[in-house]
């Protein structure tokens, strides 16, 4: 029992890695430019596939393969960002909600026309590393995939994080997060700055979409599935905080694998509910601190605030 | 104090901006020569901030020419102007809150002053001291209090290596102490050279550093030229003094 747990929890922990670099794109995009792309996983399912007819019709190995894959999808995601998303934004907040679930269904169904609906992965192009294990003493399995994918996420997330901090593109993007008009002020181009972070977003997208056709079967449609899973991850982690979305991932990736202990169907669920847990606890605490303590902000939460305060404040009408 | 050189560095032609029926701008036309203090006073909702927007490019005039040194700038974006060298401050100031002093300024030095990451770091830690901010390099922005707040806001406009600084109410909300330090460094500024344009509601402050001082009222500019004549001219008493609750 105590092994099994172990193993689920080396395991939850390591495809935590998978969530936290398909989230960190979705969380930058957030964090920068405040758009919300909700195609953001048709465009990983886009750069898996992509990646797939390289190695498989090209015969490219898969290293040249995601190499030839991530500038393309990077200038997808630049000229996604010039042509649509901009224009979108001006529309107001329903806008860009709708041109992203469009452009997702777009995609699909593209990929459709293109790649038809056959499951597809790129395990069988990977050698040893889709079933190879290093076995640790008290019999854990310890996959080498996963461990390669947390891997990339730690230095993917930790690369990022640098570039955020010490480079000039990466002040001028939090510069820009923090007051656009400002930073123009400051010679920013702000436009350009979006761009940019569209183009490292759908990046990010794309790797993850490479690690999840190595370690699942994928279609044309697994994209929103995929969405769902790295909004959960953003928004336990914290939205734009690059290191809450490894934990947000980690602790989406646990939840997942330990309520598969309880039940195989209920690995799914008991992600989702670990997600709406966080975000209850989230609401809680925010109406604690409005209401300075948490049986006052419990009671708003649940609409409970007694009649006789509000009769003492004169808010009873 | 010596003649600044005339030749205008700045101009607005006929500026116009409108919201709505609101006139913000109506028909301003403004200079200033290279090397020149101009201030602009003007009571409350009398268009100088309007006017900084449109000189700086933070929105689209909605009539009306704007050069700087020669080029017409009228539809260039706010930061190709800040490339040409227009720089300018918030009233209320607007630190990047996320980022540290010393980041504040690395941002206007690179993306502004087009410098890269060994010459920016040593031209922002330049601004640090001459804003007196060097201290302060590693604080959080968000921790900062007013002065230094409007400290930064100059170090940034300065980071930029403009030619001209369009400063904004930049002593507004200032001890007596601290507005005496202001002065100074914007004194230092000027004797170095730069353009300054100075909208400020403290008259004696102003008067201290400008060479010329505009009042504007409604929209429309009421008087120019030298400070004292300005301020004893009677549209200008009538606009500014007599609006001015006291």
């Amino acid at each position: 029992m105590f092994e099994q747990l172990l193993q689920a929890i080396l395991q939850g922990a390591l495809l935590g890695g998978y969530y936290a670099i398909i989230a960190a794109g979705l969380s930058l995009m957030f964090g920068v430019v405040r758009f919300i792309n909700l195609a953001h996983g048709d465009l990983s399912i886009l750069g898996a596939l992509i990646t797939l007819s390289l190695v498989q019709i090209l015969g490219l190995p898969v290293l040249a393969a995601i190499a030839v894959m991530l500038p393309l999808m990077a200038v997808i995601g630049w000229l996604m960002h010039m042509f649509l998303f901009e224009r979108a934004m001006k529309g107001g907040f329903l806008l860009p909600i709708l041109v992203t679930i469009g452009l997702g269904a777009a995609l699909q169904n593209g990929m459709f026309g293109i790649w038809g609906s056959d499951t597809r992965s790129l395990g069988a192009s990977i050698g040893s590393l889709a079933w190879s294990s290093w076995y640790l003493p008290g019999g854990i399995i310890l996959g080498k995939l996963p461990v390669l994918i947390f891997g990339t996420a730690v230095i993917v997330i930790g690369a990022l994080h640098l570039m955020l901090k010490r480079t000039g593109l990466g002040r001028a993007i939090r510069a820009t997060a923090s007051d656009p008009e400002a930073a123009e002020l400051c010679g920013v181009d702000a436009r350009q700055v979006h761009r940019a972070a569209a183009a490292i977003a759908v990046g990010l997208a794309a790797i993850a979409g490479v690690f999840l056709a190595m370690r699942a079967q994928i279609t044309p449609y697994s994209g929103p599935a995929q969405l769902i899973f790295a909004f959960e991850a953003v928004v336990i982690g914290g939205i734009g905080s690059l290191g809450g979305t490894l934990i947000g991932g980690i602790i989406l990736g646990l939840s997942q694998t330990l309520g598969g202990l309880i039940s195989a169907q209920m690995s799914l669920l008991s992600g989702h509910l670990v997600f709406l847990g966080v975000l209850i606890w989230r609401i809680c605490r925010e109406e604690k601190l409005a209401h300075g303590g948490w049986r006052a902000g419990l009671k708003a939460v649940l609409g409970l605030s007694s009649k006789r305060r509000k009769l003492a404040s004169g808010d009873l009408s | 104090m010596n003649s600044p050189d005339l030749q205008s560095h700045l101009v607005a032609r006929r500026l116009r901006k409108s919201y709505g029926s609101l006139k913000a701008l109506d028909d301003v036309s403004f200079h200033v020569g290279k090397g020149e203090a101009v201030g602009i006073v003007g009571p409350n909702g009398a268009g100088k901030t309007t006017l900084f927007g449109a000189l700086a490019g933070s929105f689209p005039v909605s009539g009306g020419q704007i050069t700087f040194a020669g080029d017409d700038i009228t539809h260039d974006p706010a930061e190709t102007r800040c490339a040409m060298g227009i720089a300018r401050t918030y009233q209320v100031p607007r630190p990047f809150l996320g980022m540290t002093v010393f980041e504040n300024v690395m941002v206007a030095a690179r993306a502004g002053g087009g410098l890269s990451a060994a010459p920016a770091t040593d031209h922002a830690a330049k601004i640090l001291e001459q804003t007196g901010l060097f201290a302060l390099a590693n604080t959080p922005a968000a921790a900062l209090g007013l002065l230094d707040r409007k400290r930064l806001e100059v170090a940034r406009a300065l980071a930029t290596s403009p030619d001209i600084i369009l400063l904004d109410e930049i002593g507004g909300g200032l001890t007596e102490a601290e507005l005496v330090q202001l002065i100074a460094l914007i004194q230092s500024l000027k004797d170095n050279g730069m353009t300054i344009v100075w909208i400020e509601h403290i008259l004696h402050a102003l008067i201290k550093v400008i060479d010329r001082l505009v009042c504007m009222a409604e929209g429309r500019v009421l008087a120019a030229g030298d400070p004292n004549a300005v301020m004893q001219n009677a549209d200008v008493r009538r606009a500014y003094l007599g609006s001015t609750p006291e």
